[in-house]
């Protein structure tokens, strides 16, 4: 069944909802890079929630005109314009008055949203127009998605994709250093504007898949999962496409194949799964890598200061650096050193002293910048630059045994 | 180097002085909230010289350079490049900001840093040729930063990114230089890069002003120093301008009479320490 849901094979309609939400999610992780990266990743919120008044007034306004009120493109253009009046508030709030940023956010974010529930709560006393599935609104529903709505979701990522591409660069000058940005004569405001109005467009073209509630995890999820991996801005933008990608697709694909499982909260809990992957495996960033990365050094440390206390005749305490020196045939259990235990303490005294050289002088910047007490030094330098440093080491020690 | 003085019959009138500089400054004002931190500044910078903004904590240097910049919106003056408004030099105009500006976690590496100084030059969509990454690399080789291109910008010490932003600097090509205090918090041997890059500009002909609170170095490093206590005090070159009497006038009491002694043999002695002496 899952296989089925996975490689399209569950209907037509199943086969629309898992590629139009795989394509939001794309939107999603790339609109939300920037968002992230400039760290203003709540404002995503603001800009959801301030979606309900907007949709249930244009709700209002289509049954007063005379329609049912369910035309798609009407509630989300009305969620589209409340939510960029949010956002202006937001925006006006936090640069024009003394409020920080996180403070607007939560006043506009629960007032918006109160204001809708009082509209939504109105409409459901209304006579006519029909009114059953507008608070799908709140948490998505796929449940009879039509063409026309995938064809609006493609077109949308789209838009966002080769928006977020043309913009890379002023995006990333503003994220990284706003001030340079401004200098160079780049209009900050305006680049910031232009970001949200692509969170924007993804939260108004998602709010029928996820829903209000849940599509700020479409936008920093993926971001920050792709963060894991690579310390370059063009990869994260990739990174967060492919998980937002993935996360939507399988995340449709799973609430298509088992009965009564909503979409929208599906899909948050792959990109959910995505990010506790990277979170725990990611080489460098990853916990178990750090954790790994953490515990080997301890070692190396407690090997390297054992050494040189053997080289200098002092007493072992640490019963991990014991253990560490017997294990590697160092040094006995009865705390004597053997041979090999030697002529490894001799080499690191050597080293010590060629580094002192090493970082003493300005030559070598690039070399001393590589010291942590416990890399090799036949390793950092070329053996000419060895021979170099030796020639002025201080005249050699013995060791004691 | 002949030094005119105002008072000569064929001396260039201030107007003059304005249109040729790469940077003039005129009342410019600046203040957060009710309270200016520039009052009324006017500036004129000498092409093809170094020039130090000196003054007190709190005197206004790097705001007045920020606003210089646009970076800040004055309350009031103009700033012009070569006669022009500045908005509409900006090509010619490389900026060097404190190090603490920029989030140090960003998923950027050294070369993209530099890479981001020529962003102007590349556009929106051109790609990244070759060509331009050699010449970024040519920017790092300048800082000796060249072995340090793939790495995490936040990997760096201090002084070593202050160099990454000079490369990126270079990297856009200018005319002018303005850096904000470069030399703050950083090792001996970088400020030595530093100044030597500085010189360098200068001697090719570029104009270079940096926010400077060394006045030990004042003497070895530039050629102008321009005063400022909120107000502009002094403003030329530093054998005639960087005096214990300006100075005084400056800092006010803020200058502790032993760092004046300290700073005696740099400076021209007009006042009371030089006569201790």
């Amino acid at each position: 069944m899952i296989w089925d849901a996975l490689l399209l094979g569950l209907g037509y309609n199943a086969t629309l909802v898992t590629l139009g939400a795989g394509i939001l999610g794309i939107a999603g992780g790339v609109g939300g890079s920037f968002l992230f990266l400039r760290k203003r990743a709540l404002v995503s919120d603001a800009v959801s929630h301030a979606t309900l008044p907007g949709v249930g007034l244009a709700f209002v306004l289509m049954v007063a005109m005379g329609g049912d009120g369910r035309n798609l493109i009407g509630l989300l253009a009305g969620g589209a314009v409340s939510a960029a009046i949010g956002l202006l508030c937001v925006n006006w709030l936090s640069t024009r008055t003394r409020l920080a940023e996180d403070a607007a956010i939560g006043a506009v974010l629960s007032v918006f949203f109160g204001f809708g529930i009082v509209v939504l709560t109105y409409i459901q006393t209304m006579s006519s127009g029909r009114q059953a599935g507008l608070e799908s609104f709140l948490l998505g529903s796929t449940a009879g998605m039509l063409q026309s709505d995938a064809l609006v979701l493609v077109l949308a990522a789209a838009l966002t994709l080769a928006l977020v591409l043309i913009l890379r660069r002023p995006l990333t000058l503003v994220a990284f250093d706003p001030d340079f940005a401004l200098a160079t004569g780049r209009n900050v405001n305006r680049i910031d504007l232009a970001m949200m109005g692509i969170v924007l467009a993804v939260t108004v073209v998602g709010l029928k898949i996820v829903g209000l509630i849940l599509i700020v995890a479409l936008l920093i999820i993926p971001p920050v999962t792709a963060r894991f991996w690579t310390e370059r801005v063009d990869r994260v933008l990739l990174g967060a496409g492919i998980v937002g990608g993935l996360s939507g697709y399988v995340g449709a694909a799973i609430s298509a194949a088992v009965p009564d499982v909503p979409t929208g909260p599906i899909i948050v809990l792959v990109s959910f799964a995505l990010f506790m992957i990277s979170l725990l495996c990611a080489p460098g960033r990853g916990v178990v890598s750090s954790v790994v990365q953490h515990r080997q050094y301890q070692r190396r440390v407690h090997l390297r200061q054992g050494l040189l206390a053997l080289a200098q005749g002092q007493p072992i305490y640490e019963r991990l650096t014991q253990r560490l020196m017997e294990r590697g045939g160092l040094m006995r259990g009865d705390g004597v050193a053997t041979d090999k235990g030697r002529a490894h303490a001799a080499q690191a005294l050597l080293d010590e002293a060629r580094w002192q050289v090493v970082r003493s002088d300005q030559a070598y910047a690039a070399a001393a910048l590589r010291y942590d007490g416990l890399t090799e030094m036949s390793s950092v330098l070329t053996p000419d630059q060895l021979r170099d440093i030796d020639a002025r080491l201080p005249a050699p020690q013995g060791v004691t045994p | 180097m002949t030094i005119t003085l105002a008072r000569d019959k064929d001396a260039p009138t201030d107007a003059e002085r304005r249109l040729a500089s790469p940077l003039a400054i005129r009342g410019l004002t600046v203040s957060y909230g009710q309270k200016p931190a520039v009052f009324s500044v006017d500036m004129t910078v000498r092409a093809g010289h170094m020039t130090a903004i000196i003054g007190p904590n709190g005197a206004g240097k790097s705001t007045l350079l920020k606003a210089a910049l646009g970076i800040l919106k004055p309350l009031a003056g103009t700033v012009t490049v070569l006669g022009q408004p500045m908005a509409w030099q900006r090509d010619h105009i490389a900026y060097v900001p404190q190090r603490a500006s920029v989030d140090w976690d960003f998923p950027t590496r050294v070369i993209d840093v530099v890479l981001m100084g020529m962003y102007g030059q590349l556009g929106l969509l051109g790609r990244v040729r070759a060509k331009h990454r050699a010449q970024a690399m040519d920017c790092l080789e300048r800082v000796g930063m060249t072995d340090f291109a793939t790495r995490q910008i936040g990997q760096l010490s201090g002084g070593q990114q202050q160099r990454v932003f000079l490369a990126r600097a270079l990297a856009q090509g200018a005319d002018l230089y303005l850096l904000d205090e470069p030399f703050a918090g950083v090792d001996a041997a970088t400020e030595q890069a530093i100044i030597n890059v500085l010189k360098g500009l200068r001697d090719a002909g570029k104009t270079v002003v940096a926010v400077h609170h060394d006045l030990s170095t004042v003497r070895d490093y530039f050629d102008d120093v321009f005063l400022i206590n909120t107000q502009a005090v002094a403003e030329g070159p530093v054998a005639t301008t960087f005096t214990q009497t300006n100075l005084q006038t400056a800092y006010g009491g803020r200058l502790a009479g032993a760092q004046m002694d300290a700073l005696a043999d740099t400076l021209i002695g007009t006042g009371t320490g030089a006569a201790a002496r």
